[in-house]
């Protein structure tokens, strides 16, 4: 059973957790994430020019530039992640220009010698998939696909094909950490992707309380907190893991304890 | 070289490919829309009643089509120099005398139409050096849409009688404080603001560069520029030119001129990319020292370090302030057609008060760039060539750069 599956196969719910590569103690952070009851980890890679990213996610992004984070410094945080981590999958989350610098097969089979399990990047849509998703589907790296409020049943099925690891519905059509989506609009969608695949369902986008996320777990099989974990890195500097750790912990409590209801 | 294509004008491929170069690179959320986009322009293309009042539009409303000049005075100042029988006529394609002042509007005109056709409300643009924003504010308020500019708070600073004209025409233009605060970052929060505004908002891409359809849109819209001096020198001279300048910063005004004309082999093109304080040190030609990479929606040169994060460009103009290019250039560049050099801000400089001088024509600092070049090869040509250059914007925006730049107060 890959990483993955055993992640989405327990009997609750799973925590997508997002941070910045570089920005802080990295390491200690990704620690403390687990420790706090993560399931799965999404380590964002710094860009330049994040379009897809709101305000907390561009400022770390800036943080981490400043504390000279290069894709070496990335890979080998991802690498050190696995050797203390062997079962929490790991996914490396970014934009198109630094995952292909140096050739799609170069990062895929940099990403299978790391330790990762798939990879999400924001701006390579199904139309463009010879870009990036032969090199991963080669590596044996899966390659985790979006699906938004605007795409439609007959997109679906092409953003669909070649997609692994679980599907992240982005539940608001926006950028990252500022609006929240309707209960009613995630259950809605939930439902609807479900009669068309089998991979697990994270939903994603602005979800900052664990009320929220509790909300979520009831329908979907994943809930993904990024841009609030990556503003108490801003907020707490040094300091962050400790109180990652226990808002993480929050987060977990909520999500494995919420209660399925049929979607 | 590869083997040529039969023409050199049948790109983008199906899935808005120039080569490798261009396609489909943005966001889940976003692709729907630009297949939208590209499904009604499609219609649009086949559809006469859309054509009829785009060129009526730019005949009454645009003042097309613009002169084609002959800058006698010019090429005589540069035959000064040139060795016996070389210095080529220089002639000025003048789309510095469309209304707004330069060739943004020409698109704008097209994309505003597209906007109508599809029931959009609300009009979003990015501008560098405000020329572009100010063309979408005059075509939102000549269409009553609301109008919001993205600008970096830095070309801002540099271009305030362009910020203060879109003002005027009731857009509302939003400083971008992030990264250099220019126009790269600027289309990064045009992007945000798209994929939040999905169902009311047109986003009107101001050079041929973006995801497709948007290179392909934007060059045919700016090939009007193309079509007329083709035939306005062929009625004046009975020939071709034998050489196409052109400022690159997206390209364009580069790729409006050249595009008609990449059929015909006699016809040289240059376009003119900007070279900053040179490009051993900060510059804006994603050509001459960037690599091919992916940034706002296309496959392209980038100016970018080893990880692929994309540099700062830097141009005395705000218009060239860009680290990429359009992808058709990307790909006339690789396969030899169109030939490409740069112009520093110093050569730029130069060739603006040379021009002001000899022709009592102040340009924008953008073709002063394409000027500089053509001070170069002008003498190298014989005295019956003929350059075509394209005059795509007027410098009444940039006198206080220039001002600044010359120690001036004004």
């Amino acid at each position: 059973m890959t990483r993955f599956a055993a992640a989405f196969a327990k009997s609750h719910a799973a925590l997508v957790t997002f941070v910045t590569a570089g920005d802080g103690d990295t390491a200690a952070i990704l620690d403390a994430l687990v420790a706090g009851g993560a399931d799965v980890i999404e380590l964002g890679m710094p860009f330049t020019d994040p379009m897809a990213d709101g305000p907390a996610i561009q400022a770390a992004n800036l943080r981490s530039f400043a504390a000279g984070t290069t894709t070496a410094d990335i890979l080998a945080i991802a690498k050190g992640f696995r050797a203390r981590h062997a079962d929490i999958p790991l996914v490396l989350m970014g934009y198109a220009n630094p995952m292909t610098r140096r050739g799609a097969d170069w990062f895929a089979a940099e990403c299978a010698k790391a330790g990762v399990d798939g990879i999400i990047c924001v701006d390579i849509p199904f139309e463009e998939d010879d870009s990036l998703g032969p090199a991963l589907r080669a590596a044996g790296v899966d390659q985790i696909r979006l699906a938004t409020p605007t795409t439609d049943a007959a997109r679906l099925p092409a953003v669909l094909d070649g997609a692994g690891g679980f599907l992240y519905y982005v539940s608001v059509a926006g950028i990252t950490g500022l609006q929240q989506a309707a209960q009613a609009s995630i259950e809605e969608a939930v439902a609807r992707l479900r009669t068309q695949t089998d991979l697990p369902i994270a939903v994603g986008f602005g979800v900052r309380t664990p009320e929220q996320a509790a909300n979520i777990a009831r329908v979907a099989d994943g809930v993904v907190v990024g841009s609030a974990l990556v503003e108490l890195v801003a907020q707490h500097g040094a300091d962050a893991p400790r109180h990652i750790e226990t808002f993480t912990r929050s987060l977990a409590a909520a999500i494995h304890g919420a209660k399925e209801i049929a979607a | 070289m590869s083997t040529h294509p039969n023409s050199f004008r049948s790109q983008p491929d199906e899935r808005g490919h120039f080569g490798i170069f261009g396609g489909r690179f943005v966001a889940e959320t976003l692709l729907p829309l630009v297949l939208d986009l590209e499904r009604e322009y499609r219609a649009a293309q086949k559809d006469n009643a859309f054509a009829a009042e785009f060129d009526d539009l730019l005949t009454h409303y645009v003042g097309r089509p613009s002169p084609l000049y002959y800058a006698e005075r010019l090429t005589e100042e540069l035959r000064k120099d040139a060795p016996d029988g070389k210095g080529a006529q220089i002639w000025f394609k003048r789309d510095e005398l469309n209304h707004t002042g330069a060739h943004k509007i020409n698109n704008c005109i097209g994309q505003i139409l597209l906007a109508r056709r599809m029931g959009k409300t609300r009009i979003i643009a990015e501008t560098g050096a405000g020329q572009h924003g100010v063309a979408t504010a005059t075509v939102c308020a000549r269409f009553g849409l609301p109008c919001v500019i993205y600008m970096g708070a830095r070309d801002m600073e540099r271009q305030q009688p362009n910020v203060f004209r879109m003002k005027l025409l009731g857009a509302e233009v939003i400083g971008v404080e992030s990264g250099a605060r220019t126009l790269k970052d600027a289309m990064n929060e045009a992007l945000r603001d798209w994929v939040a505004n999905v169902h009311d908002t047109f986003y009107i891409i101001g050079t041929a560069a973006g995801p497709h359809p948007y290179p392909e849109l934007v060059r045919d819209f700016q090939s009007v520029i193309g079509k007329e001096a083709r035939a306005q020198l062929l009625e004046r001279t009975g020939r071709l030119p034998d050489l196409l300048v052109a400022a690159i910063g997206g390209g364009s005004n580069a790729i409006g001129l050249f595009h008609p004309f990449l059929d015909d082999p006699s016809v040289r093109m240059l376009g003119v990319e900007a070279a900053g304080h040179g490009l051993d040190k900060e510059h804006a030609a994603s050509l001459a020292g960037g690599a091919p990479g992916i940034l706002h929606g296309n496959r392209t040169y980038l100016l970018q370090d080893e990880d692929g994060q994309i540099d700062e460009a830097h141009s005395i103009s705000a218009g060239l302030d860009y680290p990429g290019i359009g992808p058709e250039h990307a790909w006339l560049r690789d396969i030899g057609r169109v030939e490409y050099t740069s112009a520093t801000d110093k050569e730029a400089l130069d060739a603006f008060q040379l021009l002001c001088r000899t022709e009592g024509i102040i340009p924008a600092l953008e073709p002063s760039h394409a000027i500089a070049a053509v001070t170069q090869v002008a003498p190298e040509m014989d005295r019956d060539a003929i350059i075509i250059v394209n005059l795509c914007g007027r410098g009444d925006k940039d006198i206080f750069t220039v001002a600044e730049a010359l120690g001036t107060q004004i």
